[in-house]
């Protein structure tokens, strides 16, 4: 399990940043004419250009698109038209816009209060020699196979005031209108949210802890260092960089949560959890307004750029200078 | 070494976390619905009601499983040999054109998807290919791109240098070298880049809602989605559409579990 265990973990967006500066310097006459042998090899041309060619139509044209598109005004059917800042002008006007951003920042902070504990405690539990910690681990992993959709349906049914774990566990307190309810709702939804992805963090954590050297430890208990102790002081700040990845994923991904509210409230009730993806697809697709669905999906992106670099810097510069070490 | 208690209590605690909704699903598919009705929630029950499962077959079940099987090899397969060509170019090439182009990809793993399906669904539209599964198959190739080559790329690095030299000294082609020599070597690789992109297209939820229209374009999450309006009261049947539609995952999984966790995984760390 190579890629399983980052003893430096990086994330791929900033390595290529890293990677791109040798580049961007302007190579002297010498280089130019002589680099070191290195021709351009046609066929390497040729080999790579498929992908190329679909990765920029398919993926970099559609994010310039959102932009112009975020100009316009269009229904989804007829033709569109460019009305300059009409579109942001309403974005930026409607209490929903708002009402989603801020749902998505609480998101963002509850997922990550929620998960990043968990994950750690049970990541370093996982981690530990005994074999059946393994069988835990594969039973860990299930949630992260199904659909949200699959997810979303069986925690409706479960959690059904009469036919659901209400019931069948005899717990009065468990019978609440789980998804009526406008606060209760937010619990439901961090709770299946967590649900899925925990595993996922605990995975990366696994990995990373289970790559901290052993003498570590031994130096810590001949110290004196008990159990808790160690895990504050060998573990957690050993785990920093991983930390950093986790925290840039968790984040960027509580940002685009969309099937597992879309298939469980729908937004509701109310406008209670309509976070701003799924704000942008119901302005968009059941709204008909794609110029405003556009500049939400802008605001999306930046957003997105906006945190993932963000944690990195909160990683401090260690975290670069680690990353050129593993590229 | 002394025990880790809290380690423990938590780890017992999330295993029953993880495993109950999975049983109550499991249980509750194979009520029937008077069962479903009349008995504990949380325990199972006899005669098992094997109707549940003809009741999903006989509601175009086959037919979004079809679909969800067409889309996954449609994706993967062109995804898989795209990406391993552009990553074959970008560790063999010349840094000065490949560098950038490897950079460009890596720059891929920073967007959001769901912030283009405004102008991918345009475009689809232009393209009149809306409402088919190739329109599915299109974004899932462009946004699994960037992941892949990645993968790709840093197993293709630790192809060692000699044996390309051993090849050129023969006279070989750089497509000789690609196929013959990288392609065999970074097989796993390969497979691990599979079968997570199989993973994200059969679960994939987004591009079939705002892509397709008919009911016999949908891929099985959509069709779970709809399927749960259609048969809100009898929810055992629409239990039992869920382990059904997650079976082909489990075999995945318990047969490639390795491949699936390090392709998750690659993503987050090197």
């Amino acid at each position: 399990m190579t890629a399983l265990s980052p003893a430096t973990p990086q994330l791929a967006v900033t390595g290529a940043e890293a990677e791109a500066a040798p580049v961007q310097r302007a190579p002297s006459a010498a280089d130019s004419r002589r680099p070191r042998g290195e021709r351009v090899h046609i066929s390497h041309v040729l080999f790579a250009l498929p992908a190329l060619a679909f990765f920029a139509i398919f993926a970099l044209l559609p994010l310039l698109g959102v932009v112009v598109l975020s100009f316009t005004s269009w229904n989804g059917i007829g033709a569109i038209q460019f009305t300059g800042l009409t579109s942001w002008a309403e974005t930026l006007t409607r209490s929903t816009t708002w009402q989603g951003l801020g749902l998505v920042l609480i998101m963002i902070v509850a997922t990550w209060l929620l998960q990043t504990p968990l994950s750690i405690l049970l990541g370093t539990f996982l981690a530990g020699q005994q074999r059946y910690r393994n069988v835990l681990a594969v039973l860990y992993f299930l949630p992260l196979l199904l659909s949200s959709a699959a997810i979303a349906i069986t925690f409706k049914s479960l959690l059904d005031p009469n036919f659901g774990l209400a019931t069948g566990l005899d717990m009065p307190l468990l019978k609440q209108n789980w998804l009526g309810d406008p606060v209760l709702v937010w619990g439901v939804l961090l709770f299946i949210i967590a649900w899925q992805f925990i595993p996922f963090h605990t995975l990366i954590y696994q990995g990373a802890v289970s790559q901290i050297p052993q003498s570590m430890y031994e130096a810590a208990q001949i110290d004196g260092a008990g159990r808790v102790r160690q895990f504050f002081s060998i573990t957690l700040p050993q785990l920093k960089y991983t930390l950093i990845t986790s925290s840039t994923l968790m984040v960027v991904g509580a940002l685009t949560y969309f099937d597992i509210i879309f298939v469980l409230t729908q937004g509701g009730p109310g406008v209670a959890t309509r976070i701003l993806p799924l704000d942008m697809y119901l302005t968009g697709f059941r709204g008909n307004e794609m110029g405003v669905a556009s500049a939400l999906a802008v605001m999306l992106v930046v957003i997105g750029l906006g945190l993932a670099l963000g944690v990195q810097r909160l990683g401090g510069k260690d975290a670069s200078a680690s990353q050129m070490e593993g590229a | 070494m002394r025990r880790n208690w809290i380690g423990g209590t938590f780890g017992w605690l999330w295993l029953v976390v993880v495993l109950l909704p999975l049983y109550f699903v499991l249980i509750t598919s194979l009520k029937s619905i008077s069962t479903y009705f009349g008995s504990n929630p949380v325990l199972p029950s006899l005669p098992l009601a094997v109707e549940n499962v003809t009741a999903v077959l006989e509601a175009d079940f086959t037919q979004y499983l079809l679909n969800s099987v067409l889309v996954a090899v449609g994706t993967v397969v062109p995804l898989v040999l795209m990406a391993f060509m552009a990553s074959y170019s970008i560790v063999r090439g010349t840094r000065r054109v490949f560098g950038p182009v490897r950079s460009l990809f890596l720059l891929g793993l920073a967007i959001p998807v769901q912030a283009t399906i405004v102008p991918i669904y345009l475009m689809i539209i232009r393209m009149h290919m809306y409402d088919s599964l190739v329109a599915l198959m299109i974004p899932a190739i462009a946004f699994g791109l960037p992941l892949s080559i990645l993968i790709i790329s840093n197993s293709l690095r630790d192809v060692p240098r000699e044996l390309f030299e051993a090849m050129d000294i023969d006279g070989s082609t750089e497509w000789q070298k690609m196929w013959r020599l990288a392609f065999p070597i970074v097989r796993p690789a390969l497979v691990t880049v599979a079968v997570y992109q199989a993973l994200m297209s059969w679960n994939g939820f987004l591009f079939p809602l705002i892509l397709t229209q008919s009911p016999d374009k949908r891929t099985l999450p959509l069709a779970l989605w709809s399927f749960q309006g259609e048969y809100a009261t009898n929810v055992p049947v629409v239990m039992a559409a869920v382990v059904l539609s997650s079976i082909p995952i489990v075999i995945l999984y318990a047969f490639g579990r390795r491949y699936l966790v390090s392709g998750m995984t690659a993503g987050s760390g090197k």
